[in-house]
């Protein structure tokens, strides 16, 4: 184990899979000469060379459809759109092309490609550079959505997205990059996608949360036990396939569920947990479950209001509180 | 002066470019049966009239190269050896179908004959073409990747973003633009600022030619050309065919926005019957062997339909398979 920060543990997952497999290749925007735009490539292209690290035309919709198409040809490529803003301008190929080529060819044809992609908010950087819109991959079937929180799940996601057979959206969140944590040196060391955990052990209520909202949640957590609340903190790691089991578990465990989400709230991936929460957990639970969503505008830019767009720990708290009181 | 055939191929090559135009032919008009029967059902584009493009271009290819088609792509599958029987079966839906009847018509798909892949997305498969084309690059392969598209594709950003790509990277990409003259009902002078398709290459330093794509050795000569080139020098290359579809856009489409003099004047350049006469007056057939390359063609044709007849239904549980590998 060694401390490092997201941003690092990204880059090591990258170097570790281009040194054991010469079938991944790199590339996105300024990826290469530049080493990203929040140097999450840095120190490949003079590792690897220009054949496998590779700066792109800004053309989105084909940075993905190219991957695809080296994909199908027995490539593992990793592309990196510059933030998830952007994916939008390449939805056609994520959604039409890479998510169904499996599914309409017969099983046929794999498409093993991971697009990398920093989102969330609370930068300042305004509406068209502010977004959450993790849910938007959820809905579609056929490929992985992925978005971790800490730098060993980075590490571990990221292997485990370049190994998988799949197309996989692989999410990191922009104010996480310099968050520092313990990551394994083992080069074997993957987090299986499909599996949430449970960051914090708890009895009374359980967070559902990913990302950002996982270090929010966690920050609730510890400030509710000083009023002698036991949260639980269970960490999506996976946003699809979504870990119904553990998710599950520990609701019948709380009797009590708060879903913390960075995206809008209307038809937002909280919507649809807590929907699962309900259809499962309805016996056991002792209160409605509570969203905790980011708030269905477009990002204003003035800190002082933007900062009430995203969810913060307080907003969590003041939800904990009020579904284990039976306020709501 | 038209070049003599047995200048360009040798007999029997030229028989068999008349066997695949035919069974397309043959093909796409028991379809279009097949559809007012309610066996096909979904969208059917049909390719009557174009047949000399996907017969040339795929003869001048070699075996191991990529093709990529757009949504009228049953004649490319069934050139490069698509077996008719279980490209009838995917189009009726049925299990035996080239992709299980997942696909259907407009994505047909064999790895097995390095056909990548229809796409009913106008100009998704551009930047597939220039991935694949990477990825032979990539492992030193002899390939290259041929990608079939409309006149109406070129105006998609995919287009523009693929072909400069492709040129950036240097990648073996060679682009064919079946130019039938028609975006479903809109003309092409209609929707381009700069009809004349090949010349829109020069923006990104694409060599291009035009070609007559009712003429099945024309088309031949400039794709061997044009892939020979590909080859040579590792850079894409483009082929402008100028042809024409004799039905709609689709099934449900009676194409009355064309001419019947328009149609008449196309119909009158048929590949098919002007391609036989050469053969004939050539010496390079008999009637009697066109016959029997017909009678051929016909029967095949037929047993495709049998077969995708009596062929089962896919499974309730195929729903959910192929999702996740």
């Amino acid at each position: 184990m060694s401390e490092m920060t997201y941003r690092d543990a990204l880059n090591l997952a990258l170097k570790e899979e281009m040194r054991r497999d010469p079938s991944v290749v790199v590339w996105g925007e300024d990826v290469a000469l530049y080493e990203g735009s929040f140097k999450v490539t840095r120190g490949l292209l003079s590792e690897f060379g220009e054949e496998r690290v590779k700066d792109t035309p800004i053309s989105e919709n084909t940075i993905v459809g190219v991957a695809v198409g080296a994909a199908m040809g027995g490539l593992r490529p990793v592309a990196e759109l510059m933030t998830v803003n952007f994916a939008l301008l390449a939805m056609d190929q994520i959604v039409n092309h890479m998510a169904k080529i499996h599914y309409m060819f017969g099983g046929q044809a794999t498409v093993p490609m991971t697009i990398r992609m920093p989102g969330g908010g609370g930068s300042q950087l305004g509406a068209q550079h502010s977004q959450s819109l993790e849910t938007f991959f959820m809905h579609c079937p056929g490929m992985r959505v992925v978005y971790p929180s800490t730098p060993d799940d980075a590490k571990g996601l990221l292997k485990s997205a370049i190994r998988d057979n799949n197309p996989v959206i692989f999410l990191e969140h922009e104010l996480l990059y310099n968050s520092k944590g313990e990551v394994p040196e083992d080069p074997e060391y993957l987090v299986p996608i499909g599996k949430a955990a449970v960051k914090r052990p708890g009895e009374q209520v359980t967070i559902v949360a990913y990302a950002r909202m996982t270090v929010l949640a966690l920050q609730a957590a510890e400030e509710l036990t000083k009023e002698g609340i036991s949260c639980e903190v269970v960490d999506l790691r996976s946003l699809a396939p979504l870990d119904d089991e553990t998710i599950l578990a520990s609701v019948k465990k709380t009797g009590r569920a708060v879903v913390v989400e960075e995206c809008w709230r209307t038809c937002g991936l909280g919507a649809e947990i807590a929907s699962r929460i309900f259809e499962n957990c309805f016996d056991v639970l002792q209160a409605p479950v509570r969203r905790v969503s980011g708030l269905d505008v477009p990002m204003p830019y003035s800190r002082k209001i933007e900062k009430l767009c995203i969810p913060q720990a307080e907003t969590i708290v003041l939800a904990v509180k009020d579904v284990v009181s039976g306020r709501y | 002066m038209e070049t003599k055939l047995r200048m360009v191929l040798p007999d029997q090559e030229l028989m068999r470019l008349y066997e695949q135009m035919f069974l397309s032919r043959e093909f796409e008009e028991h379809c279009a049966e097949q559809y007012t029967k309610g066996n096909i059902t979904g969208f059917l584009h049909l390719y009557s009239g174009q047949e000399a493009v996907a017969v040339g271009a795929t003869a001048g290819l070699h075996k191991e190269d990529y093709i990529l088609s757009a949504y009228r792509e049953h004649a490319q599958a069934i050139v490069r050896g698509a077996e008719p029987k279980r490209v009838m079966a995917e189009l009726f839906g049925k299990a035996t179908g080239l992709c299980k009847g997942k696909g259907g018509s407009m994505h047909l798909f064999d790895p097995s004959l390095n056909f990548m892949g229809g796409y009913a997305i106008v100009g998704g498969q551009f930047p597939i073409s220039v991935g694949l084309a990477f990825s032979a690059k990539y492992r030193n392969e002899d390939r290259i990747t041929a990608c079939f598209f409309g006149d109406g594709a070129v105006n998609q950003g995919t287009f523009h973003e693929s072909l400069n790509w492709a040129q950036l990277w240097e990648l073996p990409v060679l682009f064919i633009c079946e130019n039938n003259f028609y975006g479903i009902g809109t003309e092409v002078h209609r929707s381009s600022a700069l009809a004349s398709i090949h010349r829109r290459t020069c923006g990104y330093d694409i060599p291009s030619e035009k070609v007559d794509g009712m003429d099945v050795i024309a088309v031949y000569k400039a794709v061997k050309y044009a892939a020979e080139k590909v080859r040579e020098t590792g850079r894409p290359h483009f082929i402008e065919a100028t042809t024409y579809r004799f039905r709609g856009h689709s099934m449900s489409d009676p194409g009355k926005y064309r001419s019947v003099a328009e149609h008449e004047l196309w119909k009158s350049r048929d590949p098919l019957p002007s391609f036989a006469k050469r053969l004939l007056e050539e010496g390079i057939a008999t009637q009697e062997a066109l016959d029997a390359v017909e009678a051929r063609c016909k029967t095949r044709v037929e047993e495709a339909v049998t077969f995708a007849e009596e062929s089962s239904w896919p499974e309730d549980n195929e729903v959910y398979s192929d999702i996740y590998v």
